[in-house]
C-alpha cells in the first residue's frame, strides 16, 4: 500500500487553506448563533454584545488564520477551526453562567485571556520556523518547567490548592505552562536516548519482552518525573499529576516500544493510586465522593458538587433543555471551571456532548496524525506527546464530572474558565500546527531534499510498509537517525 | 514508532470510547434515577418557575401568584384565605400540598398531561403548560354565611346541593391564612410549627376530617330506618315507650331533657327529640336493618373522596341491645362529619336519594377550556321515597313548632332537627351542639340545599348548648344566602 502511494506528497496534499477559512468562519456563526440562543433563551431578545462578541472573536480567528496561513501554508487545515469553536462554545458557556451570577462576570476576562492566546498563538506560528529548533532549548525547558511548578508553594494556598500566583489581580496557573514544557523535554530527551532506553537493559526474569532499562539512562527522567510528581502533591493538583505521570508513560513507550513501559507504568500508578488514596484526606474523600456519590444527601447534608454535576448530565437527557435553560448553576462554586461541562452536558444534552467529544477526538487524532506524517523522532513524540496532554486532560476532568472516575480538579481544554489553561492549550495548537506544517510540506520543495538523498536508498523494515500512511513514504524517515522498530524483534 | 504512535491513538480512542459510553450511561439510561432523586432541585424549580393555576369559586378566583424572584420563582397567594383553607387547603415550597391544592396539583402546577396542546407535545418541546384551574362547586355567599355564623368559635359547616351532591359551603373554625406557608423562608417554618404546635388545630377540616357524634341528629336515620322497616306505619300513633327507658340488659335508665315523651307518637317524638322513643325504636328495628339503613346514608364508607379524602363516618356493626339503643341516638360508637349529617338531610330532602358529594366542578386550561369534569355521580337509594315525605314532613315540623324554630326561613320550606351530642369520658366534656336542615325555596319544585353545622363551644354553659340554639342560626343564614343567589 504505502508503495503504491509513494509519489511525491506534493502531489497528494492540498494546502487546504481555504477549507480551513470556511471552517473558521462556520465555527465563528456557530459560537455567534449560541451566544445569541443564550440571550434569547434568557432575556427574550438578542444580547446587545453579539455583534462585538462575533466580531473579536472573528478578527481573532481570522488574524490566527493568517498566521498559519502565511508562515505554516501545509499545516492541517482542521486544527485551528476546531480550536476556534471549542474556545468560542466555551465563551457562550461561559457567559450563560455569567447571567446567573450578576456580580460574578467571568466572560470578558476569559476573552482577554483567549485574545492573549491567540497571541501566543500567533508568535509562536511566526517565530518557531521549524520545531526542531525546540531540541535545543530541552534543559532550559525542564528548569523552566520545574520553576513553575515550584512558583505557587511560595504563594498562599486557594481552595485547598497551591497550584495558583496571583499578580496584579490576574489569578495565573503556572502548572499549566509547564506541562507543554516537559512535554517538549521528555520529547527531546527521549527522541535523543531512545536507542538507549530500547536496547540496553536488564530482562525481568524470563520474559523476552519485558525489560529494564539501565538505571544509567533512566535515572535522569525518572527524577525529574518524580520532582514534578513531588511538587504536585506537595501542592495537593492531582488532576495534573495524573496527567504528567499519563503523559510520561504514553511518550515513554512510543519512544521505546517496550511494553514492559505499560506494566511498569500501570504498577506504578495503581500502586500511587492506592498510597495516596489511603493516606491523603483530600484525595480519599474524592474516591469516597466517586464510590457514593449520593452519601452526602443520605447524610442529609444535601447534594454534593459531584451529584450536582450528575443531575445536571441526567437533566440534559438525549437533546438538552436548550442553550441558557438548563440548572447547571447549582453546581455552584466551580460551575464555570471544573463543571463547565454539565452545563454543556445539560443543555446541549448527549448530542451536544458527544459532539464535543469528538471535537476532542478529532484534534488529538490531527495531532496524531502529524506525528505519523513526520520523519524526526523529535517532532513524532513532540506531536504525540502534545495530543495526548490534550486526550489526557479531557480524559481525567470529563470523566471525573460524569463520575467515571474519581474527580480531580482540571479544566476542560478551552471550555473551562482559567486564562492560563486557554493560553496553553492555544501554545499547544500552534505547536501542532508546526509540526503538522513540517509533516505535510512536500519533500521536493524544501532546501533540504537535495542533501539528503545521498543518505542512502529507501530500507522500509518489514513492519513498517504496511501501517505505514501514504503520505509518509519509507524514504522520508532516512534522516532519522534510528529504525523505528526494534530490530531484534521476531518478525 | 510508528507502530506505538498508533498504539497510543488507540488507547486514546479507548478512552474517546469510555467517555461517550458513560456520557450514555448519565444521560441517558440512568438519567432517571439522577431525575428522580429527592435532592435534585430541577423539578421544584420547573414547578414553581411559571405562576400556580387558579382555584375558582363562583367564577372568581381565590388564590394568586406572587413572583419573588427567588430560585422558587413563585409562591401561593390566597385571598380569603382562612375562609377558604379547609378546602384549598395550602400549596408550600417546604410542606407540599394539601386538599385542593393536593389533589389538583398536577393540573394547577401546569403537570397534567391533558394540559398539553398535543399528546406529548411536552415532551418534545421540555416546557411546561400554563397551569390550569380548578373550578369549585361552591357557592361564596353560602361560605361567607358559614364563616361568620361560626364566628370564630369552634366548629365546622358543610352545605351540599341535594339534587346533585355538589358542595355548596365548607367551612371549619378556628381557620388560619394558608399563605404563611407557601414560601421556604424561616417565616413558614415558624408559622408551620405555629400551625401544627396550635391546641385549636386550624390546620383540621373539621367539615370533612373531624368525626363527632352525631347526638339527635342521628334519629333522621332511626326514623328512617323504622319507617322503612315498617316498625313504624302511623306517625301520629302512640308508640309503646316508657320514660325513663331502662336500657336492655342493664340497670341504667335512659331520661330525657323535658317532660311528654312517654308513650309519644313518633312526630312529638321527633319534634321534642326524646331520647327514650328513639333508643327503642333502634332496639325495634334491629341491628341488621339500623346498619343497613346507615350504611346507605354513607357511614362505614371508608373510601369518600371530595376528591380529597373524607374522615369514614362509623355506625358499630357489632353491637348489643343496650348499645344499639345508645347508638340509636347518635351516642356510643356512633360518630359523623358535619359533611356526612348533611348528606343525610340531602337524602331526606332528595327523595331518598344519596349522592356522592363533590367539591370540584370541572377542570380548566389557563384559557378556561375545559380538561376534565365532575361528570355523573353515582347515586343510591337509602329510604323509601315514601318514608323520605314522611321524613320531610317531621323536620317540616322540628322547624315550625318544635327544637329548630330558630332555623326558619319566611317564604321557604325549611325541615331540620336540632341534636346535643354528649361526649368525653362519663359525658363530661362541654356537648357539641348540632343542627342539620334543608330549605326549598317556596317557588322551587325541590329542595336546593342542606346543611349541617356543629359547634363545640368551650365558651357556653352547658345548659344552654342546645342545636337549636347555637347551631340553627348558622344553619339558617348558610340557607338563605343559597336561595338567594
Amino acid at each position: 500500500m504505502a508503495a503504491a502511494d509513494a509519489p511525491a506528497p506534493a502531489a497528494l496534499l492540498p494546502r487546504r487553506r481555504g477549507v480551513e477559512l470556511s471552517l473558521i468562519v462556520s465555527a465563528v456563526l456557530l459560537s455567534v448563533y449560541g451566544y445569541c440562543a443564550v440571550g434569547l433563551a434568557k432575556d427574550g431578545t438578542v444580547p446587545p454584545g453579539a455583534a462585538g462578541y462575533g466580531a473579536g472573536l472573528g478578527v481573532l480567528a481570522l488574524l490566527a488564520h493568517l498566521a498559519v496561513r502565511l508562515r505554516a501554508p501545509c499545516a492541517d487545515p482542521l486544527l485551528l477551526p476546531i480550536a476556534v469553536l471549542l474556545n468560542g462554545m466555551g465563551l457562550v458557556l461561559i457567559y450563560r453562567l455569567d447571567l446567573e451570577t450578576p456580580g460574578d462576570r467571568a466572560a470578558p476576562t476569559q476573552l482577554v485571556w483567549s485574545t492573549l492566546g491567540v497571541a501566543l498563538f500567533i508568535m509562536v506560528v511566526a517565530a518557531l520556523r521549524d520545531h526542531r529548533l525546540l531540541q535545543r532549548y530541552a534543559y532550559v525547558c525542564v528548569v523552566a518547567a520545574l520553576a513553575l511548578l515550584a512558583l505557587p508553594i511560595l504563594f498562599p494556598a486557594v481552595n485547598g490548592a497551591r497550584i495558583w500566583i496571583r499578580i496584579a489581580g490576574f489569578s495565573i496557573q503556572p502548572g499549566e505552562f509547564a506541562k507543554v514544557l516537559l512535554a517538549v523535554f521528555f520529547a527531546s530527551y527521549l527522541a535523543a536516548n531512545r536507542t538507549a532506553l530500547a536496547y540496553a537493559g536488564r530482562k525481568i526474569w524470563r520474559f523476552e519482552r519485558l525489560q529494564l532499562p539501565t538505571g544509567r539512562v533512566l535515572g535522569p527522567i525518572v527524577t525529574i518525573w518524580l520532582l514534578s510528581v513531588g511538587v504536585l502533591v506537595l501542592e495537593r493538583d492531582l488532576g495534573t499529576s495524573l496527567l504528567f505521570f499519563g503523559l510520561f508513560v504514553v511518550m515513554l513507550y512510543v519512544a521505546t516500544g517496550r511494553t514492559g513501559w505499560i506494566a511498569v507504568g500501570l504498577l506504578l500508578a495503581s500502586l500511587g493510586a492506592v498510597a495516596v488514596g489511603r493516606l491523603e484526606p483530600h484525595v480519599h474523600s474524592r474516591v469516597e465522593d466517586w464510590l457514593h456519590p449520593f452519601a452526602t444527601i443520605e447524610a442529609g447534608e444535601g447534594p454534593n458538587q459531584l451529584a450536582q454535576s450528575l443531575f445536571s448530565f441526567a437533566a440534559g437527557g438525549v437533546s438538552g433543555t436548550g442553550l441558557g435553560l438548563g440548572h447547571s448553576v447549582l453546581i455552584g462554586f466551580a460551575a464555570k471551571s471544573d463543571f463547565i461541562l454539565a452545563t454543556a452536558g445539560e443543555e446541549l444534552g448527549l448530542v451536544g456532548l458527544s459532539a464535543l467529544f469528538l471535537l476532542y477526538g478529532l484534534l488529538v487524532e490531527r495531532g496524531y496524525r502529524a506525528g505519523l506524517s513526520l520523519r524526526d523522532p523529535f517532532g513524532r513524540l513532540l506531536a504525540t506527546g502534545l495530543a495526548s496532554i490534550v486526550a489526557l486532560q479531557v480524559f481525567v476532568i470529563a470523566g471525573g464530572v460524569t463520575g467515571l472516575i474519581p474527580l480531580t480538579g482540571m479544566a476542560m481544554p478551552f471550555l473551562a474558565q482559567g486564562g492560563s489553561s486557554v493560553v496553553t492549550n492555544w501554545a499547544i495548537v500552534a505547536l501542532l500546527i508546526r509540526v503538522s506544517d513540517s509533516a505535510r510540506r512536500p519533500r521536493r520543495a524544501t532546501p533540504d531534499a537535495p542533501r539528503q538523498t545521498p543518505h542512502g536508498a529507501p530500507h522500509p523494515t518489514p513492519h513498517d510498509s504496511p501501517h505505514d500512511p501514504p503520505h509518509a513514504p519509507p524514504h522520508a524517515q532516512l534522516h532519522a537517525p534510528l529504525h523505528d522498530e526494534d530490530p531484534r524483534r521476531p518478525g | 514508532m510508528t507502530r506505538h504512535i498508533r498504539h497510543a491513538a488507540a488507547f486514546c480512542a479507548l478512552l474517546l470510547v469510555a467517555l461517550l459510553v458513560n456520557a450514555l450511561r448519565v444521560q441517558v439510561v440512568q438519567s432517571g434515577r439522577y431525575d428522580d432523586n429527592p435532592a435534585n432541585r430541577r423539578d421544584s424549580i420547573a414547578r414553581y418557575a411559571q405562576p400556580r393555576g387558579d382555584i375558582l369559586v363562583d367564577g372568581a378566583p381565590v388564590t394568586g401568584s406572587r413572583d419573588t424572584g427567588e430560585q422558587l420563582r413563585y409562591e401561593r397567594t390566597y385571598r380569603d384565605g382562612p375562609l377558604y383553607a379547609p378546602v384549598t387547603g395550602f400549596a408550600s415550597q417546604v410542606y407540599g400540598t394539601t386538599f385542593l391544592e393536593h389533589t389538583g396539583d398536577s393540573v394547577l402546577s401546569g403537570a397534567d398531561p391533558m394540559l398539553s396542546p398535543f399528546p406529548l407535545w411536552n415532551d418534545v418541546t421540555h416546557g411546561r403548560p400554563p397551569g390550569g384551574n380548578v373550578v369549585t362547586t361552591l357557592n361564596r355567599r353560602a361560605q361567607q354565611a358559614a364563616y361568620e355564623g361560626l364566628g370564630g368559635r369552634k366548629g365546622a359547616v358543610a352545605a351540599v346541593e341535594p339534587s346533585t351532591g355538589r358542595v355548596l359551603a365548607m367551612v371549619s373554625s378556628p381557620s388560619y391564612d394558608p399563605a404563611v406557608l407557601s414560601g421556604n423562608d424561616p417565616a413558614a417554618e415558624r408559622a408551620w410549627v405555629r400551625l401544627n404546635g396550635d391546641p385549636d388545630k386550624p390546620m383540621l377540616n373539621r367539615a370533612a376530617r373531624q368525626t363527632y357524634p352525631p347526638g339527635s341528629t342521628f334519629k333522621v336515620v332511626t326514623a328512617a330506618a323504622a319507617l322503612d322497616a315498617g316498625v313504624i306505619t302511623d306517625l301520629d300513633a302512640a308508640t309503646d315507650s316508657p320514660a325513663p327507658y331502662r336500657l336492655p340488659g342493664t340497670t341504667t335508665g335512659l331520661t330525657n331533657e323535658g317532660p311528654g315523651c312517654e308513650d309519644a307518637p313518633l312526630r312529638d317524638a321527633f319534634e321534642w327529640s326524646c331520647n327514650t322513643v328513639f333508643a327503642k325504636l333502634g332496639v325495634d328495628t334491629g341491628l341488621a336493618r339500623m346498619t343497613r339503613t346507615a350504611q346507605a346514608f354513607g357511614f362505614n364508607d371508608v373510601d369518600v373522596r371530595i376528591p380529597f379524602a373524607v374522615a369514614p363516618s362509623t355506625f358499630d356493626t357489632s353491637l348489643d341491645q343496650a348499645q344499639l339503643a345508645l347508638s340509636s341516638i347518635g351516642q356510643f360508637n356512633t360518630r359523623a362529619t358535619p359533611l356526612q349529617m348533611a348528606m343525610v338531610s340531602a337524602a331526606v330532602a332528595d327523595g331518598g336519594q344519596v349522592r356522592t358529594p363533590y367539591l370540584v366542578e370541572r377542570t380548566t386550561r389557563r384559557g378556561g377550556a375545559t380538561v376534565a369534569t365532575a361528570g355523573s355521580r353515582p347515586s343510591r337509594q337509602a329510604m323509601h321515597p315514601s318514608t323520605a315525605r314522611l321524613m320531610r314532613e317531621l323536620m317540616v315540623d322540628v322547624v315550625r313548632k318544635g327544637t329548630g324554630t330558630n332555623a326558619a326561613i319566611p317564604g321557604a320550606v325549611v325541615g331540620g332537627k336540632t341534636g346535643t351530642a354528649q361526649h368525653g369520658l362519663g359525658n363530661a366534656g362541654i356537648p357539641y351542639a348540632w343542627f342539620v336542615s334543608w330549605a326549598r325555596g317556596e317557588r322551587d319544585m325541590e329542595p336546593s340545599v342542606a346543611v349541617a353545622v356543629v359547634v363545640e363551644d368551650g365558651s357556653a354553659r352547658r345548659g344552654d348548648i342546645t342545636g337549636g340554639g347555637m347551631a340553627a342560626p348558622i344553619a339558617r343564614a348558610v340557607m338563605e344566602a343559597v336561595l338567594k343567589s
